[in-house]
């Protein structure tokens, strides 16, 4: 290597490792770092999960022992004495299910497992821009998982104050509330965040500059364009999180008082700190990363879902650039919205006007992607795959999300249902229904790719019901309980009397939840025994268009034996220079032209 | 020279240059983050400081202040000359602005330090006030972004002597160049806001 001289930064071969350790461990492959990002999310989508379904026991039966676990673990974690969920670890339950679920399933899943894997592939790279950096995002990434599991076992439990984490309840260590519980949560954001950020400035160099030659902007796939936005709000949003976490650490740790209001007291005590500071400029520097942090949540998915309704369509996406233009709106909206969270806070009211505005206006770009998306199947010669099934589910279950949205933009409208269940409704709707199935979508296409092995179709189209249809009874009810006015985080309802006539549909949800919880394990089921045991997978079973299909069904350390040239964009599908096939390749050179 | 070294130098000057546009597109997206975060506690600090009574004044010694301020400045003009130098490939000089600018860094941090002791001493802990709460936020963060850059350049001084960089390949020099001049441009903000506003 050292005797040949490489002129090309897209074209430089880094010799294979041996070790199991450079192979497995530290890994400079993006396709590895990928799949470690992929198992270790998966297995936090459990803990997530499981969170959640303790605490919808909690909610449908009050104050009963949870089997099985309660006995187990009574007097410890989350449990009371007898077995039941505790005040505090109801609490704990929410918060952490929620921290979980945004920062340690779903962005390492969408950004960084399926980012990782498929933008090098799909600009017809070698690898990303930094494959250092890369791995360091992985092993920042793991310990602060471990760092948020750790936070379970302090004194106290973990951090109780909601996933967005409002002072003064989250400021105040030590009087009510964990202390070491919420530094480790803290800690462990920051270096989640700090992992994002790096991985942010890979994606965008990468895409700015390894693209092969004829990869112009205008030929990527959606999933890289969606990719490419969402790295931008990474860079630009993160840093936000990570400066509003410090300032509470320094509030906790240090006793300032960022957060905390002149003579606040708790009970009978002295003063909380030396007062002086603004709980409302938590909400504002926090919901100014968590806004953006929410397009994070979606964008990648919607990017999954415009390649894969193309590909079962055997359609171009309907109005390419009108997708990349809205892409590119949502990011630029996206920094001016984060008000709407804080309509009810005291937010002065021509605030709340400017930010009502700046809401209503970020659906358009969202509806023109679902009327695009619609427009894709419109008239395509549809093959009902399992990755087409969850897509189209992904489309419909975006519109129920997207529309619930359109109430709370509203601030008359969102000073009734804000910190009730139709919040709770709407982004469930949007992460679960919509991310998670484009998710479960992007799995199944991408799957033959990532593992040189096919998924059970029977099993995919099974979990798909059954997930589609227990996701529906769980979430759907919840906006009539937003709409009775049935508050969020709330450990027992049977406390108010309004809420009486609800408490069936409180337990018809739980119910709903556990089948829902059960039915994942036919997903599980199949992904783990597919990879091993799976059927060898064709290069391109699905007979797709975009550069990854290309290469050999186990995609080799080097990715491409050459670099590609493009010759086309991503969704040749059905077009007249193919005939008589009904897809052409991006690198297949035009026709008639010397090889 | 080192295994690295050498396969940094024998590939092409073209695959340098292609590397080069990619290595400092990476830092200037890192310094927009770095950006974004100073921007979150400068933004913080100016509500904190708008709804306070005018005749609020941080009891800081502005000497010191303006002290490191000519110190920061003269270590971004030593960086500047080592990262011209290391064009150059005038592998001594680069060297020795390298530590030049790694001394000046220094004593940036013991005229911190001697400042924070006079602080504690006088029981202006961060928890005092507000006021003191940024104070040592905003200056805790910049130094240890101060630390982070002696550390880079202690690293890059040692690989310097052992002959890593060359006309062609001096990245990593001008990537620690612009670290340095963005924590050189916090500074520039932070000794008005605090001292002298």
């Amino acid at each position: 290597m050292s005797a040949e001289t490489v002129n090309a930064v897209v074209d430089l071969i880094h010799p294979e490792p041996t070790s199991f350790f450079r192979k497995y461990v530290w890994s400079y492959d993006h396709k590895v770092v990928a799949k470690q990002y992929l198992w270790t999310s998966l297995l936090f989508m459990t803990l997530g999960g499981s969170l959640a379904m303790l605490l919808r026991w909690q909610i449908a039966y009050p104050n009963q022992p949870v089997p099985f676990w309660g006995m187990l673990l009574k007097g410890h974690f989350v449990f009371d004495a007898s077995g039941a969920i505790s005040p505090d670890g109801y609490l704990q339950l929410t918060t952490m299910h929620g921290l979980i679920m945004v920062f340690f399933v779903i962005i390492p899943l969408i950004v960084s497992a399926f980012g990782n894997f498929l933008i090098p592939l799909h600009i017809g790279a070698r690898d990303v821009a930094f494959p250092v950096l890369n791995a360091l995002s992985y092993w920042l990434y793991l310990p602060a998982g471990l760092l948020m599991i750790a936070s379970f076992f302090m004194v106290k439990g973990a951090g109780e104050a909601g996933w967005t984490g409002y002072p003064p309840l989250s400021d105040v260590a030590g009087a009510v509330a964990p202390v070491w519980g919420m530094n480790l949560v803290l800690i462990a954001l920051f270096l989640a965040g700090f992992s994002s950020i790096l991985g942010g400035i890979n994606f965008l160099t990468t895409v700015i500059r390894m693209r092969a030659p004829g990869m112009t902007w205008s030929r990527l796939p959606l999933t890289t364009w969606a990719q490419f936005i969402t790295a931008i709000f990474q860079v630009l949003a993160t840093p936000m999180l990570a400066a509003a976490g410090a300032m509470l650490f320094f509030d906790r740790v240090f006793h300032t008082s960022f957060f905390l209001p002149h003579g606040l007291v708790i009970g009978q005590s002295e003063p909380v700190n030396t007062g002086g500071g603004y709980p409302l400029l938590w909400q504002h520097i926090f919901w100014f990363y968590a806004h953006p942090a929410v397009y994070i949540l979606i964008l990648p998915s919607m990017g999954f879902a415009s390649d894969i309704l193309a590909a079962f369509s055997r359609k171009p996406v309907f109005g390419y650039r009108a997708m990349v233009i809205s892409l590119v709106a949502i990011m630029g909206l996206g920094f001016v919205v984060w008000g709407h969270h804080m309509f009810v806070s005291g937010l002065n009211p021509i605030m709340g006007m400017a930010f009502m505005v700046s809401t209503v206006f970020i659906a358009l770009p969202s509806g023109v992607k679902v009327f695009n998306w619609m427009g894709t199947l419109w008239g395509g010669a549809i093959r009902l795959e399992p990755p087409m099934l969850y897509a189209i589910s992904f489309v419909s279950m975006f519109i129920i999300g997207g529309l619930s949205g359109i109430f709370m933009a509203a601030s008359p409208v969102d000073i009734y249902i804000h910190d009730t269940y139709f919040i709770i409704a709407h982004f469930h709707y949007v992460v679960f229904g919509a991310t998670l199935f484009a998710v479960f979508a992007a799995t199944t296409y991408w799957f033959p790719k990532m593992f040189g092995r096919m998924m059970n179709r029977k099993l995919c189209y099974l979990h798909w019901g059954l997930t589609f249809l227990f996701f529906n009874m769980a979430f759907f009810p919840m906006h009539f309980l937003g709409e009775a006015g049935h508050m969020r985080r709330l450990m027992t309802s049977t406390g108010y009397e309004f809420l009486n006539p609800m408490a069936p549909w409180n337990e018809f949800i739980t119910l709903s939840a556990f089948a829902l919880g059960l039915s994942q394990i036919v997903f599980t089921y199949n992904f783990i025994y597919s990879v091993f045991f799976g059927d060898p997978a064709p290069a391109n079973p699905w007979e797709s268009a975009t550069l990854e299909w290309t290469v050999p069904a186990t995609v080799p350390h080097y990715n491409f034996k050459v670099i590609p040239t493009v010759y086309r964009g991503p969704h040749e599908y059905s077009s007249p220079e193919a005939a008589p096939a009904d897809w052409i390749a991006q690198n297949a050179p035009p026709k008639g032209a010397a090889h | 020279m080192s295994d690295a070294a050498e396969h940094h130098v024998t590939l092409s000057p073209a695959f340098h240059k292609d590397r080069r546009a990619m290595r400092l597109l990476g830092i200037w997206l890192f310094l927009g983050s770095e950006v974004m975060f100073f921007t979150a506690f400068f933004g913080a600090y100016i509500v904190a400081r708008s709804a306070a009574p005018v005749s609020v004044v941080m009891p800081l010694e502005k000497l010191w202040g303006a002290l490191n301020t000519v110190v920061l400045i003269t270590s971004s003009l030593t960086m500047a000359l080592a990262v011209l130098y290391s064009k150059k490939g005038d592998r001594d000089r680069t060297g020795r602005y390298l530590a030049l600018t790694f001394l000046l860094a220094c004593c940036f941090l013991v005229v911190k330090a001697i400042e924070y002791t006079h602080h504690f001493q006088d029981g202006n802990f961060p928890s005092h006030d507000i006021f003191f709460g940024f104070y040592f936020l905003l200056t805790g963060f910049h130094g240890l972004h101060v630390l982070g850059g002696m550390i880079t350049l202690g690293i890059l001084w040692w690989r310097n002597r052992r002959g890593d960089f060359n006309k062609d390949y001096n990245d990593p020099i001008e990537i620690a160049g612009l670290y340095w001049h963005f924590v050189d441009l916090v500074w520039i903000f932070l000794f008005p806001a605090l001292y002298l506003l």
